[in-house]
């Protein structure tokens, strides 16, 4: 039998010696310095105040991690609906013979063989972001969190209180609806 | 998702995009290659779909450990969280 190691806390040293990691966890996952300074503080002092819950069982910065990533969700629950509006278009027929078949106007289109338009081009970014931007509130904030965040399935379905076909439902959505912005914004262009 | 073998095309397309993320299950995969093999329409969306996941992981994610709190940045966070212990 291995002995189980205890991990102890020591809020002392936290600053030094996980802020720069939670700091840049931050950064790639919300839009800027200022917010992602803010998160980390806040992560600190729910840690603090949480110190009485740790259980040891582990290491110190996966479990200021695991508050890291509570405190980014709640950042993306808060987010004000401004941007990204736009409707979700239907793709499918959704009643009579044709239900689940493509609508006609809303078939892939081939996005042909243009070299300059190869996904290694550094401009497709800005037309990416442009699109992952337009995504209805909802949609966007699950893609993100699928996408870049990599969070699991479940850990989405929980914090969001939805069911796991809710969420694939609305990333199949959100998806179709990236394709089509790309489609006409950058391959068709 | 039923148990039937032949699937709409709305259902394809919602396999190919979970097996995006590899969740898609064994049986789910099965159907979604046998519809492949009748709907070139969604053939096309397969292929187009695997290239929206290559740009979302290349364009995406920003590389780790470039991103640093500048001193006065952690000292300032560090006299914050004192008083807060106090």
């Amino acid at each position: 039998m291995s002995e189980i190691k205890q991990h102890t806390l020591e809020p002392n040293k936290w600053v030094d010696a996980h802020s720069d990691y939670l700091f840049n966890y931050t950064i790639t996952r919300v839009d800027s310095e200022e917010l992602a300074k803010d998160i980390v503080q806040e992560t600190f002092f729910s840690g603090l105040k949480a110190m009485k819950n740790f259980r040891g069982q582990a290491a110190e910065r996966t479990w200021l991690i695991s508050i890291l990533k509570r405190k980014i969700i709640d950042h993306y629950r808060k987010i004000n609906s401004t941007r990204g509006k736009a409707e979700v278009k239907v793709n499918f027929y959704e009643e009579g013979d044709k239900k689940g078949s493509w609508l006609e106007e809303r078939v892939p289109q081939s996005w042909g063989n243009d070299a300059e338009k190869n996904i290694e081009n550094t401009e497709l970014k800005g037309t990416l972001d442009d699109c992952i931007q337009n995504l209805p509130e909802k949609y966007r904030t699950v893609f993100l969190l699928k996408n870049v965040q990599q969070y699991e399935t479940n850990e989405i379905c929980n914090e969001l209180g939805i069911t796991a076909s809710n969420l694939w439902v609305i990333i199949h959505r959100a998806r179709h609806q990236l394709r089509k912005c790309m489609e006409d914004n950058w391959f068709a262009k | 998702m039923g148990n039937k073998l032949f699937i709409s095309c709305d259902e394809a397309t919602t396999i190919c995009t979970k097996n995006q993320y590899k969740e898609a299950s064994f049986f789910e995969l099965i159907k979604l290659n046998i519809h492949l093999l009748r709907c070139k329409i969604c053939g096309l969306y397969s292929k187009q779909n695997g290239k929206l996941t290559e740009m979302c992981n290349k364009h995406l994610q920003k590389a780790e450990c470039e991103n640093k709190l500048s001193n006065d940045d952690k000292e300032a966070l560090k006299e914050k969280l004192k008083e807060f212990n106090m």
